[in-house]
C-alpha cells in the first residue's frame, strides 16, 4: 500500500460519510435539530437492500425499495416524533431523537437478530491503472456520491423547493408569511435526506458487506463528526467533512494502526470545536434574543 | 394604472371605523369583531374591532407596549385568537396556517428587518412569488420546458417589482449586504411579490431620517394606487402616520382607546393622554 491508495481509500469511505452528513446537515439547517436517528436510517436501509436482493431482485430494484423504504421512514419519524415537538424546548427535540434512535436499534433487534447477515456482492470486479489496483466499488462509490452531491446542490441552488428550504433554514417564520407551507418544505428534507442515507446504506454494505443492528450507530456518529466538521447546517461543509474524516481514517489505518481510527477522528472532532466551534465552512450563528 | 385622483369621503360603519364611501358596499378586505387574546392570565389585546376597506391605508398606533404588533401576529395567525373573528376579504381565518394566510391574500414586513439574508434580492423576491411556480420537483430535476417558462416568467415579475422602488439593478446583491434603506425597501418588494390584498407594514419608518420619511409615504401611496390594495401600518412617526393614513386607531393596554381620521385623533384628549399622560392640575 502506498499513499497514493490510502487517499483512493480515503475517498472512497470520506463519499460515504459525506452523503450521511448531508442529511444531518440539512435536517440541522432547516430544523435546529441534530437527528440523532438518522445513523439508524442507515441500517433500516441496509436491511430492506439486503431483503431485497436475498429475494432475488435486481439491484436496482433492491436500491430503489431501500430509498423508497427510508424516505417514507424519516418523513414518519418526523410527523410522529418531531413534528408535535417543533415548537418546545430544543433539548426535548434532542432527547426524543435519541429515543428514536434506540427504538429502531431495538426492534432491528427483536426482529433480525443481533446476528450479522453478510450483504451479497453487487458490484463485482476493478482494473488496474499501472500497477495500482482499483476496485469498481470504489469507482462507482465515488461517481454515485459526487453525482448526488451536484444534484443536492442544483436542487437547493435553483429551484423553488430548493429556495423554500433554503427560506426556511434562514428564518421559518417569515417564509411560511411569505406562503411556503414550513411543514411540506421539512418533511421534503427528511425524506432527501433519508433518501441520500439509503444510497449510503448500499454504497457502505458494498465496502463492509455486514448488515446488523447497531450498524449505524458508530458510522452515523462519524458522519455526524464530519458534519460538525464541516460545519453543521452547511451543505458543502458536509461534502467537505465527509471527505476529510474519510482521508484522516485511511491514512490512520494506512500508517498507525486500525485500532486508531476511530480514536482519531473523535480527536479531530474535540480540536475542531476548540478551534473552530462553527467548523470549517460554517457560520458563526449570533442567537437572537 | 388605475391611479385615483379623486378620493371619496369617509364615511362611518358599523364596526365604527371610517371607511371611502366607495368602499362601503364592497366586502371589506379586513374585518375584525370582538378580537382578544391572553397570554397566560395577561389580556393582550382584548375587544379589538375595525374594518378596512380596500384600498384603504389606515395606521395602528399606541404607546410601546400596547399591542400592535400582536394584532400582527394575530391577523397571519402566528399567535391563535383566544377570542373574535378575524375575516380577510370576508373568508373567516380561525384554524388557517400563516403561509394559507399569505395565500388568502395577507402580507408583512417586519418591526426588524427579516429578509433572507444570504439569498440575493432576487431570490427574496421569488420567494414571495413562490406559490406562483407550477412545476413538479421532477421538472426541475430533469429541467424541463415546464421549468426554464416558470423561472424566466418569475424572473422577469421579480425584477418589475424590483423596478417599482428602483432596485432592479441590485438584483445580484446578497439581501443582508445592501443598505439599510434598500432592505426596508426590498422587504415591502418581497411582501408584495406574494400578490396581498392587504399589506401590512410594521414601523416601515423606522430608522428612516426625515426626507426618506416623505419619500416612504409618496411610496405607501403609490403602493396604495397602483397595486389597489389596502395598507395597514403600525407608525410612531406621527408625521407620516397622519400624513398617509386614512383612518387611525389607538391602542393602549390591548384596547383601542379611539379610532378616526387623523384630525379627530390628533385633538382627541384620551389619545393625548395616553401618549403624555394626564396633566398635573
Amino acid at each position: 500500500m502506498n499513499l497514493i491508495n490510502h487517499l483512493i481509500n480515503g475517498i472512497h469511505v470520506g463519499s460515504i460519510y459525506a452523503l450521511v452528513a448531508l442529511g444531518y446537515n440539512m435536517v440541522y439547517g432547516i430544523v435546529k435539530l441534530i437527528n440523532f436517528a438518522h445513523g439508524d436510517i442507515i441500517m433500516a436501509g441496509a436491511y430492506v437492500a439486503f431483503f431485497a436482493l436475498d429475494a432475488g431482485m435486481p439491484t436496482v430494484v433492491a436500491v430503489a425499495a431501500s430509498v423508497a423504504f427510508c424516505v417514507v421512514l424519516g418523513v414518519i419519524i418526523e410527523k410522529v416524533a418531531y413534528r408535535p415537538l417543533r415548537k418546545s424546548a430544543k433539548i426535548s427535540l434532542l432527547i426524543t431523537a435519541i429515543g428514536i434512535s434506540l427504538l429502531l436499534e431495538n426492534a432491528a433487534q427483536k426482529m433480525f437478530s443481533a446476528t450479522p447477515r453478510l450483504f451479497p456482492k453487487i458490484i463485482e470486479g476493478g482494473f488496474y491503472i499501472g500497477e495500482r489496483h482499483i476496485s469498481m466499488t470504489t469507482v462507482v462509490t465515488i461517481i454515485v456520491s459526487a453525482v448526488l452531491m451536484a444534484g443536492l446542490t442544483l436542487f437547493v441552488k435553483t429551484t423553488n423547493a430548493g429556495k423554500a428550504m433554503r427560506a426556511v433554514s434562514e428564518d421559518t417564520e417569515a417564509a411560511q408569511l411569505m406562503g411556503i407551507n414550513v411543514d411540506k418544505t421539512i418533511s421534503m428534507t427528511f425524506a432527501i435526506g433519508s433518501g441520500l442515507a439509503a444510497i449510503a446504506a448500499v454504497l457502505y454494505c458494498c465496502s463492509y458487506p455486514q448488515v446488523y443492528p447497531t450498524m449505524g450507530a458508530l458510522f452515523g456518529i462519524k458522519a455526524f463528526v464530519a458534519a460538525v466538521l464541516g460545519g453543521i447546517g452547511s451543505i458543502p461543509g458536509a461534502v467537505v467533512g465527509g471527505l476529510m474524516i474519510g482521508i484522516a481514517e485511511a491514512l490512520t489505518k494506512g500508517y498507525l494502526s486500525s485500532m486508531w481510527a476511530d480514536a482519531i477522528v473523535f480527536s479531530f472532532l474535540i480540536i475542531t470545536l476548540l478551534l473552530r466551534p462553527a467548523g470549517i465552512l460554517g457560520k458563526k450563528v449570533v442567537e437572537k434574543v | 394604472m388605475n391611479r385615483k385622483q379623486e378620493r371619496s369621503p369617509l364615511v362611518p360603519v358599523p364596526s365604527g371605523f371610517l371607511m371611502r364611501e366607495e368602499d362601503v358596499d364592497k366586502t371589506p378586505v379586513l374585518e375584525i369583531r370582538h378580537l382578544g387574546v391572553d397570554f397566560g392570565g395577561l389580556v393582550a389585546v382584548e375587544d379589538f374591532n375595525m374594518a378596512l376597506g380596500r384600498t384603504e391605508i389606515a395606521g395602528l398606533i399606541g404607546p410601546n407596549g400596547a399591542g400592535k404588533t400582536t394584532v400582527f401576529n394575530l391577523l397571519t395567525n402566528e399567535i391563535e385568537p383566544t377570542r373574535g373573528i378575524i375575516m380577510i376579504d370576508g373568508y373567516d381565518t380561525r384554524g388557517r396556517k400563516p403561509h394559507e394566510i399569505c395565500r388568502m391574500g395577507v402580507a408583512r414586513t417586519f418591526q426588524n428587518i427579516r429578509l433572507f439574508r444570504n439569498m440575493t434580492v432576487l431570490e427574496n423576491v421569488k420567494i414571495g412569488l413562490h406559490n406562483e411556480m407550477k412545476y413538479s420537483i421532477g421538472e426541475a430535476v430533469l429541467r424541463l420546458p415546464r421549468y426554464w417558462d416558470n423561472e424566466s416568467i418569475s424572473d422577469m415579475r421579480a425584477l418589475e417589482l424590483l423596478s417599482f422602488f428602483n432596485m432592479q439593478d441590485m438584483a445580484g446583491w446578497k439581501a443582508g449586504s445592501l443598505p439599510y434603506g434598500a432592505q426596508r425597501r426590498l422587504e415591502i418588494v418581497r411582501a408584495l411579490a406574494t400578490n396581498p390584498s392587504l399589506l401590512l407594514l410594521d414601523e416601515p419608518a423606522a430608522g428612516m431620517n426625515p426626507s426618506e420619511t416623505v419619500e416612504l409615504m409618496n411610496n405607501i401611496r403609490r403602493i396604495r394606487d397602483e397595486f389597489s390594495i389596502a395598507i395597514l401600518l403600525i407608525e410612531h412617526d406621527m408625521n407620516l402616520v397622519m400624513g398617509v393614513c386614512d383612518g387611525i386607531v389607538v391602542l393602549n393596554y390591548g384596547k383601542i382607546i379611539a379610532k378616526g381620521s387623523p384630525e379627530d385623533i390628533m385633538s382627541d384628549p384620551v389619545v393625548i393622554e395616553a401618549y403624555l399622560g394626564k396633566a398635573d392640575q
